[in-house]
């Protein structure tokens, strides 16, 4: 029964459609790393090195992500805005937007534990040169904290993009989604379609998700030496 | 005690964390040329004094003026200051993520914006003069402590500073590596160099200094030429320290 049930991948464009549901992760996905990433990095410094405010702001709006479900971000974004504020998103847009607040503000505690665990001295002798604050984050803070930063941001680029499994709850057409789809259709032909289907996307969220920790491992081996 | 002008003029300073009081209205003027080496209890305020010297702390009454300029007046620009005074701290700080040309080359080239052959050049004379022309792209991990602390003199010394602070620069060294630090700073005092050396290092306290500040509880206890200092301490507090020493 289950030999004969993995056919259902190959039927028609299957196959097709499920590579263009991952295509459509992946970009959500690789869009909200590279946002999170980046606002991370900087709303990391500025809760190192900013005004008071900027600080008190910053910590808020990491609490808010953190203490609130990412469905229920998404739901606010693409069902209240709309609804209460007539601002229309796609869901797509919404996904990415969502997202890239999420990671940026996880981010930035990353990088903000990574600056502060540095020796004092780093940045005393840096000043001592009479380096300005950005100089000395640019040449001497930031290229350390990176090393200590890259285990922890690695961790969240993949907690990112396994988490766009909730994009279904948005009607996002992602790989999940696709695959829902596939079973739905095929399910009296196929019998056993969602074990096939499933145990697919299982492999194809492996296939991002390993190679971002082995460069991660390898970049940690090489940083260590 | 010299014709030399002074370069360094520090007047009433005073320094607080909260309640407590680390420097309690010092005075002291350094003649360009000249080295002063600083003494006193751990907790005195030693080291406080060198880093309120180049803004690292801030003061909250007093006056420092080096080379005519106020630094305790508002305005103070103080990253030109720390282009005039180096400083050289006790733990080997050294940035792990750059060789030694990188470490030495950084402020010449991103603060002071000088050609890059010229600063090169005299980061490598600089080099030779202590020993460590063949380590240039070596990096920090790479050293021991004793070159780590060389370099991060060189790297001072490379803005061309008009005065060198120095925080207890031998202290977490191996004593074998004590000597080779102490070498190089007692070369840049045959050379002229003005210097406040904070040390524990007695025999080359002796050996360097002009003048021997003595300090306690945040205040210059007592001052002079070396040999007065060591042979016959005028208070009661330098001669109960020497003592304590003279185990």
């Amino acid at each position: 029964m289950l030999n004969s049930g993995i056919d259902v991948l190959f039927q028609g464009i299957n196959l097709q459609r499920l590579l263009l549901g991952l295509w459509v992760t992946a970009r959500i996905a690789l869009i909200s790393i590279i946002l999170s990433f980046f606002f991370g990095i900087l709303f990391g410094v500025l809760r190192t090195t900013g005004p008071k405010a900027v600080k008190v702001v910053l910590r808020l709006y990491l609490e808010l992500f953190r203490i609130i479900p990412i469905l229920v971000w998404l739901f606010v974004f693409y069902f209240v805005l709309p609804a209460d504020f007539e601002i229309n998103l796609s869901a797509e847009v919404v996904s990415i937007l969502v997202f890239s607040l999420w990671g940026a503000a996880e981010m930035s505690d990353i990088v903000r534990g990574a600056v502060i665990s540095l020796p004092v001295h780093q940045a005393e002798s840096g000043k001592a040169l009479g380096l300005s604050v950005w100089q000395l984050y640019r040449h001497v803070l930031i290229p350390q904290a990176m090393k200590r930063t890259l285990p922890p941001a690695i961790n969240l680029a993949t907690r990112l993009i396994k988490t766009t499994a909730l994009l279904v709850m948005i009607g996002v057409i992602e790989v999940i989604k696709v695959g829902q789809q596939i079973i739905e259709q095929s399910s009296t032909e196929y019998p056993t379609a969602a074990f096939w289907v499933y145990a697919f996307i299982f492999v194809l969220y492996f296939i991002i998700c390993y190679p971002l920790s082995a460069v991660s491992r390898r970049l940690e081996r090489k940083w260590a030496a | 005690m010299s014709n030399e002008p002074v370069l360094l003029q520090v007047n009433n300073l005073t320094k607080r964390f909260g309640e407590k009081t680390i420097l309690n209205g010092l005075s002291l003027a350094v003649p360009k040329g000249k080295v002063f080496v600083i003494l006193g209890p751990s907790g005195c305020g030693k080291s406080t004094f060198l880093r309120c010297l180049n803004g690292l702390e801030p003061v909250q009454d007093g006056a420092i003026v080096l080379d005519g300029e106020n630094l305790t007046a508002k305005k103070t620009d103080w990253r030109s200051v720390r282009q005039k005074v180096g400083m050289v701290f006790q733990s080997y700080d050294l940035f792990p993520n750059m060789t030694v040309i990188d470490n030495i080359l950084l402020g010449p080239l991103k603060v002071q914006k000088r050609n890059k052959d010229e600063a090169l050049q005299q980061a490598r004379e600089l080099l030779t003069r202590v020993g460590l022309a063949d380590r240039e792209t070596a990096y920090p991990r790479e050293l021991s402590g004793g070159q780590k602390q060389r370099i991060a003199i060189v790297r001072a010394l490379c803005m061309n500073p008009e005065i060198m602070l120095f925080d207890e620069v031998t202290a977490s060294l191996d004593p074998e590596m004590v000597r080779e630090v102490l070498e190089v700073i007692l070369n840049l005092a045959k050379q002229g160099m003005t210097m406040l050396i904070v040390t524990h290092e007695m025999q080359f306290a002796r050996m360097v200094a002009d003048e021997v500040i003595f300090m306690d509880k945040g205040d210059i206890c007592e001052a002079g030429p070396p040999e007065d200092f060591f042979t016959s301490p005028k208070t009661d507090r330098a001669k109960q320290f020497l003592n304590i020493l003279q185990f």
